[in-house]
């Protein structure tokens, strides 16, 4: 009940009266049901499980996090101290 | 008062769509089949003589020797079919050894009702491989069991090469200080081989890697020092590295961020949940090579078309003996433990 | 793949690794309690990048480990049926029952598949009219808008041959649970990121003030982890015991409303049995009284079906956190990843098997903890 995996919508179609679509993971592309995303829009990444998308990803808040993240990588390497200067063999 | 007669006399049918439990029987439609199917295709001067055994001319030294079976399903896939598999895989287990594969055998086992095109396909597909790796298929047998004894087409091979003097690789031979080396990505074959079975919609170029690795080998041994190959074939390259650990009593330190895998195959692990390292190649070789001549043997491996991909992955080191820790894409670490049977996809 | 390599970044780990080394000033018991987030710290080796203050609980996230042993039982008895199809997700086929797993019953003949997706069953039903197909439903929340999609377009479509074996537990009342326990040390959660994904994490937010936890929503990726680890360690630091959503690009708080709808419309809440803990109320989904057409354990009548669990095993409070796998006589005996007694050996994340492979680790290399 954990492995859920980010696509792209690609495809938007009914298929036995479920709205499915075609979802794009980096090179391979796979059927998944919509039923659970109200406004599915070709070109969201949305979360997929057992075949269902059950959330959109937030790509703003993605960036969001993201972005904290390699600001802090850049206050650590401010302060991180000087490697110690080589000494010849 | 005169009868006509127009007789019609029951003969047994001569021609047939698929195989039926008499092309196995020793009798004429056996006979049949070698005649218009395996001889043609097979063709050399052995194979022609039809003698219950193939005698060969074999310069003198060390024989290398193997035996497989093929039982993939579905006999066709992307990327090649049980035929070429069965061709590609001995010939590599013979490579492995440095040996030059020379003559090959094969034995059908034929499920009653298999498409006589089928068949066909297969074995054509086997000449063709066969004569892309320089070897001949010099004797075979055939039997047909029951529908429902056998699924479809098993294949059994034993090949033979030779090996030449002064080489010795083995899996017992890594030393501490050895390069460990991947000729190409990983994972294709077995992801492709899962898909097309269980009928999972990818759509991709998603194909099998089975290629026969005896040239690429020779290029190796030319240009250095080689220790150890293995071909990855089922479990994969982490169960490769585990046995070869145990085997040399050595440690592998694995580089996760080193390891190829192409994206789609990538993409197709991580909506599985399976781990590329245990997951089948039939194209792939890894070699564990004396860290002087790792360059040299990368570059002539790049040189080639199975090997344009090398590239390496880890080194062999003396701590942890018989262990494979992986220095994981975020600098952690994990034991690499063969997995107990086949590698299964998960939900969790 | 995009949200997903960026959130393996090596120097981005270990810049959490070490603002979590800045951050800790005493020892900490987090329990992670997703099997799927077990599984990325054991696959990305997240242990060895945190401080020897910080440590992760392995927790009952995963159902493989916690269907009960009556349940696996029951389905091999079903799967064993005349003309059952007996279709499940590839975890539950190795999990051993009281005298074999479904290997072994496919291996006496049984028609046993694995299917993908709760949707494959409808195909296979609907392709083999004469057989009847029984899904072995399990999972957590995340897996029930799938589980109770099948059920209703199966109603829908007329699919008569088909059936579900649910076995669904729920989180939040685990959680309650063990942090109701007197010997409970678990001081904060990295809660179930796509559980929330589908039911938000309202419910949540009354559990952490009244048990003083800190509880962070957390994603399964490396970063995720380690910043869902980060958050929980500050919180426990400056003396707060909130809900934080660290994985707010798949979590709201709310939820899949029309998600939950479905789940609402199909299952209804009921007492379960944990393997190796017992029954937790108000833990599990069955189905509603008008699917009753669909329910395996009605449609197959087995009777009762008595399952001991062996009595050496200890698996339920290795999930719960209350004891070690080190406190179990079998572990790393008779009990092995190779040769598994109980359930939280059989699956790579299952606790027991984890701690297996990070006490191999730490005998082979002791100066990786050195790392941290």
């Amino acid at each position: 009940m954990c492995l859920a995996i980010p696509g792209k919508i690609v495809e938007i179609q009914e298929k036995s009266c479920m709205r499915m679509g075609r979802i794009d993971y980096g090179g391979i592309t796979r059927e998944a049901c919509l039923e659970y995303i109200p406004d599915p829009r070709i070109g969201e990444y949305v979360m997929v499980h057992v075949g269902f998308a059950i959330s959109k990803v937030d790509a703003e808040e993605a960036a969001r996090t993201y972005q904290y993240l390699a600001e802090m990588n850049q206050l650590e390497e401010i302060a991180a101290p000087e490697p110690p200067p080589e000494t010849a063999p | 008062m005169s009868l006509s007669f127009t007789l019609s006399c029951p003969v047994p049918v001569n021609q047939h769509k698929s195989i039926v439990l008499g092309h196995g029987s020793g009798g004429r439609l056996t006979a049949q089949l070698v005649r218009e199917l395996f001889l043609p295709a097979f063709d050399n001067p052995a194979l022609r003589k039809l003698d219950d055994q193939a005698v060969l001319n074999v310069a003198p030294g060390r024989i290398a020797m193997t035996t497989d079976s093929y039982v993939v399903t579905p006999l066709f896939f992307p990327g090649g079919d049980i035929g070429r598999l069965a061709v590609n895989g001995t010939v590599n287990d013979l490579a492995m050894s440095g040996a030059r594969p020379l003559y090959l055998t094969a034995a059908f086992i034929i499920e009653e009702g298999l498409l006589l095109g089928d068949l066909e396909r297969v074995v054509h597909s086997m000449a063709q491989a066969a004569a892309d790796a320089g070897v001949a298929i010099v004797t075979g047998d055939t039997k047909v069991v029951n529908r429902g004894c056998a699924d479809k087409l098993f294949i059994t091979t034993a090949g033979v090469g030779l090996v030449p003097d002064g080489i010795s690789i083995s899996a017992s031979n890594a030393q501490p200080g050895d390069a460990v080396i991947v000729s190409g990505p990983i994972g294709d074959h077995g992801i492709t081989i899962w898909s097309t079975r269980e009928h999972i919609d990818f759509t991709g170029s998603l194909q099998s890697d089975t290629a026969p690795l005896h040239a690429l080998v020779e290029a190796m041994i030319a240009a250095g020092d080689v220790h150890v190959l293995r071909d990855p074939t089922r479990g994969g390259l982490g169960t490769s590295l585990c046995e070869i650990a145990s085997s040399s009593s050595v440690g592998v330190e694995l580089e996760a961020n080193a390891v190829p895998v192409r994206e789609e195959v990538k993409a197709a692990c991580e909506i599985l949940g399976m781990d590329p390292l245990f997951v089948a190649n039939e194209g792939r070789l890894v070699a564990m090579v004396a860290e002087s001549s790792a360059d040299a043997v990368l570059q002539a491996m790049r040189g080639m078309p199975e090997g344009r991909d090398a590239c390496r992955i880890g080194r062999i080191v003396a701590g942890h003996a018989g262990m494979v820790l992986v220095n994981t894409e975020v600098g952690g670490s994990r034991i690499l433990d063969v997995p107990f049977a086949e590698q299964l996809p998960r939900i969790c | 793949m995009k949200y997903v390599d960026e959130y393996r970044d090596q120097k981005l780990a270990e810049t959490l690794a070490a603002e979590i080394r800045r951050t800790v000033t005493r020892p900490w018991a987090i329990m992670e309690v997703c099997g799927g987030q077990t599984h990325s710290i054991v696959k990305y080796g997240i242990d060895y990048l945190l401080p020897k203050e910080v440590e992760l609980v392995h927790g009952p996230g995963c159902p493989v480990c916690v269907t009960p042993l009556e349940m696996i039982d029951r389905a091999h008895a079903i799967a064993r049926q005349p003309g059952v199809i007996f279709c499940s997700f590839g975890d539950m086929l190795r999990v051993p029952g009281s005298t074999s797993d479904l290997f072994q019953v496919k291996a006496s003949g049984a028609d046993v598949r694995i299917v993908y997706s709760p949707l494959d069953c409808l195909k296979i039903a609907a392709a083999n009219p004469s057989k009847k197909v029984v899904f072995f439903a399990i999972g957590f929340e995340t897996t029930a808008p799938a589980n109770a999609m099948a059920v209703w377009q199966a109603k829908a479509q007329g699919i008569r041959n088909f059936s579900v074996l649910v076995s669904h537990v729920l989180v939040p009342p685990a959680i309650t649970g063990i942090l109701e326990s007197p010997d409970n040390r678990v001081q904060a959660f990295l809660g179930p990121g796509h559980v929330c994904a589908v039911m938000g994490y309202r419910e949540y937010e009354p559990i952490a003030p009244r048990y003083r936890t800190p509880i962070v929503i957390t994603g399964f990726e490396p970063l995720d982890l380690l910043e869902g680890t980060l958050i929980a360690v500050r919180q426990l630091e400056q003396g707060r015991a909130e809900v934080e959503n660290q994985y707010a690009r798949a979590v709201d708080a709310d939820g899949n409303t029309d998600a939950q709808n479905m789940i609402h419309r199909v299952f209804e809440v009921c007492d379960r049995a944990w393997r190796g803990i017992g029954i937790i109320r108000r833990s599990g989904y069955r189905l509603k009284d008008e699917f009753r057409d669909y329910d395996a354990e009605q449609i197959f009548e087995l009777g009762p079906i008595h399952a001991p669990e062996p009595a050496i095993c200890i698996s339920g409070q290795v999930l719960t956190g209350l004891k070690k796998p080190h406190d179990c006589p079998a572990f790393g005996k008779e009990c092995t990843p190779q040769n598994p007694l109980g359930a939280t050996m059989v699956s790579a994340e299952g606790a027991c098997a984890a701690y297996y492979n990070y006490g191999r680790h730490l005998v082979a290399l002791p100066s990786a903890m050195g790392k941290a």
